[in-house]
C-alpha cells in the first residue's frame, strides 16, 4: 500500500486510479492509504456541480476542464451516477461527454457509482478528492445528480457548489422548494438559448431576493440585488439578440467589508457551444476569493473535517454493530422475536448497544 | 466493515472504437452487464484507441469490452493493447472483443492479449459468466 502512495505522489496515473479503486472498495489497508494522503493534500480547489438529469452537467464539466487546461491548470473530475437498488449495477455514462480532452492524461476523469450504503458515497468521494489533491491536481470537479441527501452531502464537500438549472424546469413554486437551490454558491442557467431561459433567470433571481429578505434582512444586500436586475435586463436583451451571453454579474459585496454576505451569481451558458464558460469560471474564482477574504475558507475546512469525522464514526459503529448482530445469530433471529411479539426494535437496539455504552463509560472513568 | 461495503462490483468499460457507428450491441451489453450487477462505463461512439486506453486506465476497470463491427479490429485492437501495456495495465485487465471477427483473425488477437471474442449469436449469459469467472482478482 505504501508503495502505491509513493507511486501516486510520483505522478503515476495507474497508481492514482488504483488508489481510488481501493477507496471505493474499502480494500484492506485503504485507511492507512487515505491517512497517508492527508499531509500531501490541501492545495486543490474543489468545485461541486449538481443539477437534475439532462441539465448538461457533463457537457459543462467537459468545457470547464478544457478551459482550465488552456489556462495551464491540471484537472481531476469525479462523476457520480446512481446504481441500481436491486442489482447494485450501474451504467456510468458521464464519460461520453468528455470529448474535448481526448488523450490528455492531465484531465483525470473517474466515474463512481453511488454504491448503496448510507453516507458511504460521500466518504468515498471525499477520499477520492483527497487522492486527486495529493496527486497534484489544481482543480477538482465533483459532478453528481442533485437528488436526495446523499447528493447534497457530496457537493457539500466542495469549496464552491454550483447548481445547474435548465429552462422549463418548473414554475416558481418549484423554485420555492427547499433543498438543492439553497446550497448553491453559483447558479448556471444552461441551455440559455432555449425559450424560457429569461424566465428561469428571473425566477431564480426572485428566489434569491426572497431569501435575502427572509434572512438577516440586510438592506445593503437587497440593494445589491436590485443592481442585478438592471444588469440582467441588459444581458437578457443581449441573449435575445443571439449575441454572446453575458454573466449577470453579482458583486460579492466588497463594500460591505470582511463579513460580506455572498449573493450567488446567476450565469447563463450554452455548454454545448462553450458559451458562458469563461464567465462561469470567473464566478467560481470570485467565490473562492470571497471565501479567502472573509476567512470562510478556513471555517469551511473545519466544518468539512468535522463532518468527515462524524460520518466515519457513524459508518464504523454501524459496521461494529452489524458484526455484533451477526454474532448473535443474525438480524433474522432478532426480527423473529419482534414478529412473535416477545420484544420490539427499541428493546433490541438497547440490548445490543448497552454493553458498548457500558464499556465506554468504564473506560472514561478509568482515565 | 459491514456487509454492504465489502462487495466489490466488477468494473467494465464498454468501448466503441474507430469509425463504426453501430452501437446497438454495445448498449445491449452495457445494460446486461448493469443488470448482472457490474459497474459499466460506456465510452460513447467513435473513440480513438488512445481515448479507450485513457478511459480504461483512469477508470481502473477489471474488464475492457471492445465492440467493433467495422472490420478494422486488426488495426485498432493491437493499438489499444499496446497502450494498456504502456501503462502496465494489460496484465490485470480482461480484454474482450465483441463483433464480427473472421476466424482467421481470432487467433492473432488472442495471441496479442485478447481473452475472448464474442461474435454474432453469442449468448448474453455465457458472456456474463465468462466475465464473472475470468475477471482479474484485485
Amino acid at each position: 500500500m505504501s508503495d502505491l502512495l509513493e507511486r501516486l505522489l510520483d505522478g503515476d496515473h495507474r497508481a492514482l486510479a488504483r488508489t481510488i479503486t481501493n477507496i471505493e472498495n474499502r480494500a484492506p489497508g485503504y485507511r492507512d492509504l487515505v491517512s497517508g494522503l492527508y499531509e500531501h493534500a490541501g492545495t486543490a480547489e474543489v468545485i461541486g456541480i449538481t443539477g437534475s438529469p439532462g441539465a448538461g452537467k457533463s457537457t459543462l464539466v467537459d468545457k470547464m476542464a478544457e478551459t482550465y487546461r488552456d489556462r495551464g491548470e491540471t484537472v481531476g473530475v469525479i462523476a457520480i451516477d446512481p446504481s441500481s437498488p436491486f442489482t447494485g449495477g450501474a451504467v456510468l455514462g458521464d464519460r461520453i461527454r468528455m470529448a474535448s480532452n481526448v488523450g490528455d492524461m492531465d484531465v483525470f476523469f473517474r466515474s463512481m457509482s453511488a454504491r448503496g450504503s448510507l453516507g458511504g458515497v460521500s466518504i468515498a468521494t471525499a477520499d477520492a478528492v483527497k487522492a486527486l489533491d495529493a496527486f497534484g491536481k489544481d482543480r477538482i470537479i465533483v459532478e453528481t445528480v442533485g437528488a436526495g441527501q446523499n447528493e447534497i452531502d457530496i457537493v457539500k464537500t466542495a469549496d464552491t457548489v454550483c447548481v445547474l438549472v435548465q429552462p422549463g424546469s418548473g414554475d416558481d413554486v418549484q423554485m420555492l422548494k427547499a433543498g438543492i437551490l439553497e446550497i448553491a454558491d453559483v447558479f448556471v442557467v444552461n441551455k440559455a438559448d432555449l425559450d424560457g431561459a429569461d424566465r428561469t433567470v428571473q425566477e431564480l433571481r426572485e428566489m434569491l431576493d426572497l431569501r435575502g429578505n427572509a434572512g438577516s434582512g440586510r438592506n445593503d444586500g437587497h440593494h445589491a440585488s436590485h443592481g442585478h436586475h438592471a444588469e440582467a435586463t441588459e444581458s437578457d436583451a443581449a441573449a435575445a439578440d443571439g449575441a454572446a451571453l453575458k454573466q449577470a454579474e453579482a458583486e460579492p459585496g466588497d463594500e460591505d467589508g470582511a463579513d460580506a454576505v455572498w449573493t450567488p451569481p446567476i450565469v447563463e451558458a450554452v455548454a454545448t457551444r462553450g458559451e458562458g464558460v469563461e464567465a462561469f469560471l470567473d464566478a467560481i474564482d470570485d467565490h473562492h476569493a470571497h471565501l479567502d477574504s472573509t476567512g470562510e475558507a478556513a471555517a469551511k475546512a473545519r466544518e468539512r473535517y468535522a463532518e468527515e469525522i462524524r460520518t466515519l464514526l457513524r459508518e464504523d459503529t454501524a459496521a461494529l454493530l452489524t458484526e455484533e448482530i451477526d454474532a448473535r445469530g443474525g438480524i433474522d433471529d432478532l426480527v423473529d422475536g419482534v414478529v412473535a411479539g416477545e420484544t420490539d426494535p427499541y428493546g433490541i437496539a438497547d440490548d445490543v448497544l448497552d454493553p458498548v455504552a457500558a464499556c465506554l463509560r468504564e473506560r472514561r472513568e478509568d482515565e | 466493515m459491514s456487509a454492504g461495503q465489502t462487495q466489490q462490483p466488477i468494473r467494465c468499460l464498454v468501448a466503441k472504437v474507430g469509425l463504426d457507428g453501430h452501437d446497438r450491441g454495445a448498449h445491449v451489453i452495457a445494460r446486461a452487464f448493469r443488470d448482472a450487477g457490474f459497474e459499466v462505463v460506456y465510452s460513447g461512439l467513435h473513440r480513438s484507441p488512445d481515448e479507450v486506453v485513457q478511459a480504461a486506465v483512469q477508470e481502473d476497470v477489471d474488464v475492457l469490452g471492445i465492440s467493433i463491427l467495422s472490420g478494422a479490429h486488426n488495426t485498432l485492437v493491437p493499438k489499444i493493447l499496446d497502450g494498456l501495456d504502456e501503462y502496465d495495465a494489460l496484465d490485470d485487465t480482461l480484454v474482450l472483443v465483441g463483433g464480427i471477427v473472421p476466424d482467421k483473425d481470432k487467433d492473432d488477437l488472442e495471441e496479442q492479449g485478447v481473452s475472448a471474442i464474442f461474435g454474432p449469436g453469442a449468448s448474453m449469459e455465457d458472456t456474463i459468466e465468462f466475465v464473472r469467472e475470468n475477471a482479474p482478482e484485485r
